[in-house]
C-alpha cells in the first residue's frame, strides 16, 4: 500500500517538473508567437507590443507560469493563438481521435504477439521460431516512415482504402452504419502501421520472457502432474512471465498519446499528432504545453498502472515472505 | 560454559545480532537473530555447531568472518575484540578467519578457472607477484589432493566434491587460524562427504587450523568435532564432548535433534560396523 | 502382483556434439503395490533419470534405447500422448527434487493442488473444494486453510515439500515417486516429511519410491533397496538385508563411508580417518568395458574388466550384481 502511495506522489511531482521544464524549454526558444508579425511591414510594432500585453507574454517567466497553474487548477487549460479558442476542448477532440487509433493498435498488438510471442518460445530454435524472428527482425528494421508511405502508395494505387483523414466528403450524410463502416475504412491503414511498428518489440519481449520460464522447474513439476499443454502455457508459464510484459505493457498504455505522431503527420490524420507540430512551429504556447502535458499524464498514468497491475499479479510484491 | 586450561583462539561473548525493518524484496533467505552466544574455542580443535534451521547457525558465521556486524557483544580473536574494529583494522583480521560455504555451486564463479579462483585471494592481499601468485596456488591444489593439470579448468567443469576442495583450498590461501565451514558438507554425496572430512583431518594437523563447523548432522559432528555445541533459537543451549551429548542431552532441542539422527529409528542402530 | 515392472530399461543422453552418455543401462526392478522403494544412488547413478523415464519426462536430448515399462499392466514407453497424461499425475505422480522450485511462484497452494485434480478429474467448486481441503490436510493436519492460501514464498522448506506430497496424493494415485524429497532439510523436518510417506503407505496403501543418496534415510521406512551404480543396479533386496550385510563392494564401500557414532558415552573413536571409496564418481561419457565399480573395486580381479556381471540371488529375495557371486 506504503508503495503505491509513493508512486502517486512521484506521479504529481512528475507532472510538475515536466509543466515547469516544457514553459522553460518553449520560452528559451527564441521569439513567441507573435514574432512572424513583427517581420510584416503592414503591422506597426506598438499592436504587435500591444497585442503581446494583451496575452501577458511580456510578464516575467515564473509569473506566468504561476498564473497558468492557477488556470489549470480551475480548469482552464489557456488559449491557442493559431485556433483562437480554448485550448482544453481543442486538444479533447484530437486526443479523442489518436486515442480511436492507438487504442485499436495496442490491443491489436498485444492480442497478435502474446499468442505469436508463446507460440515461438515453445518452438524455440526450431523453423518456426526463426522464421518469426526474422520477421519480426525485419519489421524492426524497416522505418515506420517507409510502412507508412508505402501503405499511402498502396492506397493511393488501388483505390481500396482512402489516402489519409478521418472521414470522406459528405460523413455527415451518412447512415450511422455506414459511418462505422467509413470510419473504419480510413482507420483501417493507419492502425496497421502503428500495429505492424509496435509488434516486433513486444513479441521479441514476451518470446524472451516466455523461454526463460518454459525452463524452469514448477513447469516441469506441472507437466510431470499431467496438467494439459494449453493450461500450461497460458494458466502457468505465462503469470510467471507476465512481470516484465506488465512494465512493457504499461509502456504502452504510456505511449497511447505520443506513439502514433508520424503516422499521424503523415496520413493527415486529425489527432494529437499534426496539432502539435503545427503549435510547435507557430510557437502556439499553451497548446504545445497542453499537449505535453496530456502526453504526460498519460505516460504517468501507465507507469502507475502498471505498478498497480502488477502489484495486484505478483503475490511475492504484497505479501511478507516465510513466515515460519 | 566449560573452562578450558588453554588459551583460547577465539571468544564469543555475549553475541547478539538482530535484524530490524524490511527485508530486501527479493532476497531468499530470512536471517535468524543471535540472543546472547557466547563460547570459546581453543587453536587446533574442532567445534562442532548444530542446530535446525533458523537457529542462527549461519548468522554466528557471518558475524565471525566479520561479513555482518553483531548489533552487540564481544568477539576476542587474537587479542583484540574484532567487533570493535574499523574497517581498516579489520581487513587485516579477515585473511585469519577464513569461510567455506555450503553450495559449491554458486559460491565459486564459474567461469574463472581453478587458478583464478585460487590466485584471487592473493592478488586482494597483495601476497606476491604473478609468478609467486601462482606458484602458492598451485601447490594450495595439491595440498587438497587435486592435481596440478586441473588448475587451467574452468570451475564448471569440476564435480561437487571437486569443487568443495576447490572452496577450501581458497580458504587456506591466506594461511588462516581459523576456518570456519558453514554446511560444507551437507551438499555433497555421503561417500564425497567422507573424502573431504579426511582432507579437513589432515589439512587441520598439517596446518595447525581451527575449525568451526556448522552442520545439521549430527553423526557427522560427532565424528569430526572434538566438542558440540547446540544452538537453539540463537542461543547456545548446550555444550559438551559428542559422547555425552549423544547418550544424555539435557535440553530439549538437543534431544530432538538426536532423536532425528537418520538411522537411529532402527535397532540394532545403523551405520554398523562391516 | 507387481504394480510397476521395469526390464531391460537403458537411456542415453545426447550432447550437442553428438557425443553419447548412458545415463542407465538395463535396469530392472519391480514395484509390489503398497511397498516402499528405496533407491540409492549418489551422483551420475542416474537416479533422476529413471524417475524421469518413468513417466516419459526426459529432457529433449534423452532418448530411451530398449526396455519396457510395465505399470498396472499398460506398457508405458508405447502409450497415447493422452493415455500418458492420464498417467502422470493420477495414477503415477513424480516429486521432484528441489521444493522451492516445483511450485508455481504466484499461485496460492490451493489453487495448485486444485490444478493437478483439475487435469484429471471433472469436479464442481464445492466437490473440489473438497478434495483440496483432503489432500492438503493428509500432509497438513493443522493449519490447512492458512496453508491453502498461502503462497509458495511465504512457506518454510519442510512446508512447502509437503504441498509437493499434497500435489502428488490428490489424484489418489498407486505409485508416487520422490527424488530426494528430504535433500535441503534439516533432519527434525526430514524425519517429519519422511513419517508423512509412512503415513500415506499407511492410510492410502500407497507404492512410493524413494530416491536418495543416504542410506540411513531408508532405514526402517523402506521395505525393499535398490542401489544404483553408474546406471546400472548394483544390488536389491530387503532393507534389512542390504543395509546390515551387503554383498556388492559398493554397498559395502558406501556403508563404510559413514560416520560412526559413538555406541556408548565411554567410547571415544572421533576424528578417525574414514574409509573411503578411492577414485571419483564415474563419468557417465566414459564407461568401462566391464563392470562399471571395477575401477574403483577393493576386491576385483581379473574377470571384472571384461564383462559386466549379471543379476544372481544368492539369498532369496536379494539379487546382486557381482561376480564375487557368480554371474
Amino acid at each position: 500500500m506504503r508503495f503505491l502511495l509513493r508512486r502517486l506522489i512521484h506521479a504529481i511531482f512528475l507532472l510538475l517538473g515536466v509543466s515547469i521544464l516544457t514553459f522553460l524549454f518553449t520560452s528559451l526558444a527564441p521569439g513567441d508567437y507573435f514574432g512572424e508579425m513583427r517581420l510584416n511591414p503592414h503591422i506597426a510594432p506598438e499592436t504587435v507590443t500591444a497585442l503581446r500585453a494583451q496575452y501577458q507574454l511580456n510578464r516575467p517567466l515564473p509569473v506566468r507560469y504561476w498564473r497558468w497553474v492557477k488556470s489549470v487548477v480551475h480548469g482552464d487549460l489557456g488559449f491557442s493563438f493559431s485556433y483562437n479558442s480554448p485550448v482544453g476542448p481543442l486538444i479533447w477532440v484530437r486526443a479523442r481521435n489518436t486515442l480511436l487509433l492507438t487504442v485499436t493498435a495496442t490491443l491489436l498488438t498485444w492480442g497478435l504477439a502474446l499468442p505469436l510471442g508463446v507460440w515461438s518460445a515453445e518452438r524455440l530454435g526450431r523453423l518456426p521460431d526463426t522464421v518469426i524472428s526474422w520477421a519480426m527482425a525485419g519489421l524492426l528494421v524497416v522505418p515506420d516512415l517507409l510502412i507508412a508511405l508505402g501503405l499511402l502508395l498502396f492506397a493511393a494505387r488501388s483505390g481500396w482504402f482512402p489516402t489519409g483523414g478521418l472521414a470522406s466528403v459528405g460523413f455527415e450524410s451518412l447512415s450511422p452504419l455506414d459511418k462505422l463502416r467509413d470510419l473504419a475504412l480510413h482507420m483501417i491503414l493507419p492502425v496497421v502501421v502503428l500495429v505492424l511498428t509496435a509488434l516486433p518489440l513486444v513479441v521479441r519481449h514476451v518470446r524472451a520472457a516466455m523461454a526463460g520460464v518454459l525452463d524452469a522447474p514448477f513447469l516441469r513439476a506441472a507437466r510431470g502432474h499431467g496438467i494439459r499443454r494449453y493450461r500450461l502455457l497460458y494458466r502457468y508459464a505465462l503469470p510467471a512471465a507476465a512481470n516484465p510484459l506488465i512494465s512493457l505493457f504499461g509502456f504502452s498504455i504510456g505511449a497511447l498519446l505520443s506513439s502514433s505522431l508520424l503516422v499521424e503527420v503523415i496520413m493527415s490524420w486529425p489527432g494529437m499528432g499534426p496539432l502539435l507540430v503545427e503549435a510547435i512551429l507557430a510557437r502556439d504556447l499553451y497548446v504545445v504545453i497542453g499537449g505535453v502535458l496530456l502526453s504526460t499524464l498519460f505516460l504517468v498514468a501507465g507507469n502507475f498502472g502498471a505498478d498497480l497491475l502488477l502489484y495486484w499479479a505478483d503475490p511475492r510484491i504484497r505479501t511478507e515472505p516465510e513466515a515460519k | 560454559m566449560r573452562c578450558t586450561r588453554m588459551p583460547s583462539l577465539i571468544q564469543v561473548e555475549h553475541l547478539v545480532k538482530r535484524y530490524s525493518g524490511r527485508r530486501v524484496p527479493g532476497s531468499r533467505e530470512v536471517m535468524s537473530a543471535l540472543n546472547d552466544v557466547s563460547f570459546s574455542l581453543a587453536p587446533g580443535r574442532t567445534l562442532a555447531l548444530v542446530g535446525e534451521s533458523g537457529s542462527g547457525k549461519s548468522t554466528l558465521a557471518l558475524c565471525l568472518a566479520g561479513l555482518e556486524r553483531p548489533t552487540s557483544g564481544r568477539i576476542w580473536f587474537g587479542g583484540r575484540d574484532i567487533v570493535a574494529l574499523d574497517e581498516k583494522e579489520l581487513r587485516t583480521v579477515r585473511p585469519q578467519i577464513q569461510l567455506v560455504f555450503q553450495d559449491p555451486v554458486s559460491s565459486l564463479n564459474p567461469r574463472f578457472t581453478a587458478l583464478e579462483i585460487l590466485r584471487e585471494p592473493l592478488i586482494v592481499q597483495r601476497s606476491g607477484g604473478r609468478r609467486e601468485t601462482s606458484e602458492s596456488a598451485l601447490a594450495m591444489l595439491e595440498s587438497v589432493g587435486l592435481s596440478r593439470e586441473m588448475a587451467s579448468r574452468g570451475v564448471g567443469e569440476f564435480s561437487g566434491g571437486q569443487r568443495q576442495r576447490l572452496a577450501i583450498a581458497r580458504a587456506l590461501s591466506l594461511a588462516p587460524k581459523l576456518v570456519i565451514l558453514d554446511e560444507a558438507l551437507s551438499a555433497l554425496d555421503c561417500s564425497v562427504q567422507a573424502q573431504i572430512a579426511n582432507l579437513l583431518l589432515e589439512l587441520q594437523s598439517s596446518f595447525a587450523l581451527t575449525y568451526l563447523f556448522i552442520t545439521h548432522d549430527l553423526a557427522m559432528a560427532a565424528h569430526l568435532g572434538d566438542e558440540i555445541a547446540v544452538m537453539d533459537r540463537g542461543r547456545v543451549v548446550e555444550q559438551g564432548v559428542p559422547e555425552k551429548i549423544l547418550h544424555t542431552p539435557e535440553q530439549e532441542a538437543t534431544r530432538r535433534l538426536v532423536a532425528a539422527i537418520p538411522g537411529s529409528n532402527v535397532t540394532p542402530r545403523l551405520p554398523r560396523a562391516l | 502382483m507387481s504394480i510397476l515392472e521395469v526390464r531391460n530399461l537403458s537411456v542415453r543422453y545426447f550432447s550437442h556434439t553428438g557425443v553419447a552418455s548412458s545415463a542407465i543401462m538395463d535396469v530392472s526392478f519391480d514395484v509390489r503395490p503398497g511397498e516402499i522403494l528405496g533407491m540409492l544412488g549418489e551422483s551420475g547413478s542416474g537416479k533422476s533419470t529413471l524417475a524421469a523415464s518413468l513417466l516419459r519426462l526426459l529432457p529433449a536430448n534423452g532418448k530411451i534405447q530398449q526396455g519396457s515399462i510395465l505399470f498396472e499392466g499398460r506398457d508405458v514407453l508405447q502409450a497415447e500422448l493422452r493415455e500418458l497424461e492420464i498417467i502422470r499425475g493420477k495414477r503415477i505422480a513424480l516429486i521432484n527434487q528441489e521444493p522451492s522450485a516445483a511450485l508455481h511462484p504466484t499461485m496460492r497452494i490451493g489453487d495448485q493442488v486444485g490444478e493437478v485434480l483439475a487435469a484429471h478429474e471433472y469436479l464442481g467448486k464445492r466437490a473440489r473444494r473438497e478434495r483440496i481441503q483432503q489432500a492438503l490436510s493428509a500432509v497438513f493436519p493443522a493449519e490447512t486453510e492458512r496453508i491453502s492460501f498461502s503462497y509458495p514464498h511465504q512457506l518454510s522448506g519442510g512446508q512447502r515439500q509437503r504441498v509437493l506430497i499434497a500435489q502428488a496424493i490428490a489424484c489418489g494415485p498407486s505409485l508416487v515417486v520422490a527424488d530426494e524429497p528430504t535433500a535441503s532439510l534439516d533432519p527434525t523436518t526430514q524425519r517429519e516429511v519422511l513419517s508423512v510417506f509412512q503415513g500415506l503407505r499407511q492410510k492410502f496403501g500407497l507404492a512410493i519410491i524413494l530416491i536418495t543418496h543416504n542410506p540411513l534415510l531408508l532405514a526402517g521406512l523402506a521395505d525393499r533397496v535398490l542401489i544404483l551404480y553408474a546406471g546400472r543396479v548394483a544390488e536389491i533386496g530387503p532393507t534389512e538385508s542390504v543395509l546390515s550385510t551387503p554383498m556388492h563392494p559398493y554397498t559395502r564401500a558406501l556403508l563404510r563411508c559413514l560416520p560412526p557414532l559413538p555406541c556408548s558415552a565411554d567410547e571415544v573413536n572421533r576424528k578417525t580417518m574414514l574409509p573411503v571409496i578411492s577414485g571419483d564418481a564415474p563419468n557417465s561419457a566414459l564407461l568401462p568395458q566391464g563392470c562399471r565399480f571395477e575401477p574403483r573395486c577393493p576386491d576385483r580381479f581379473e574377470a571384472c574388466g571384461k564383462r559386466e556381471p549379471a543379476a544372481v540371488s544368492p539369498n532369496n529375495g536379494h539379487t546382486v550384481c557381482c561376480f564375487k557371486f557368480g554371474g
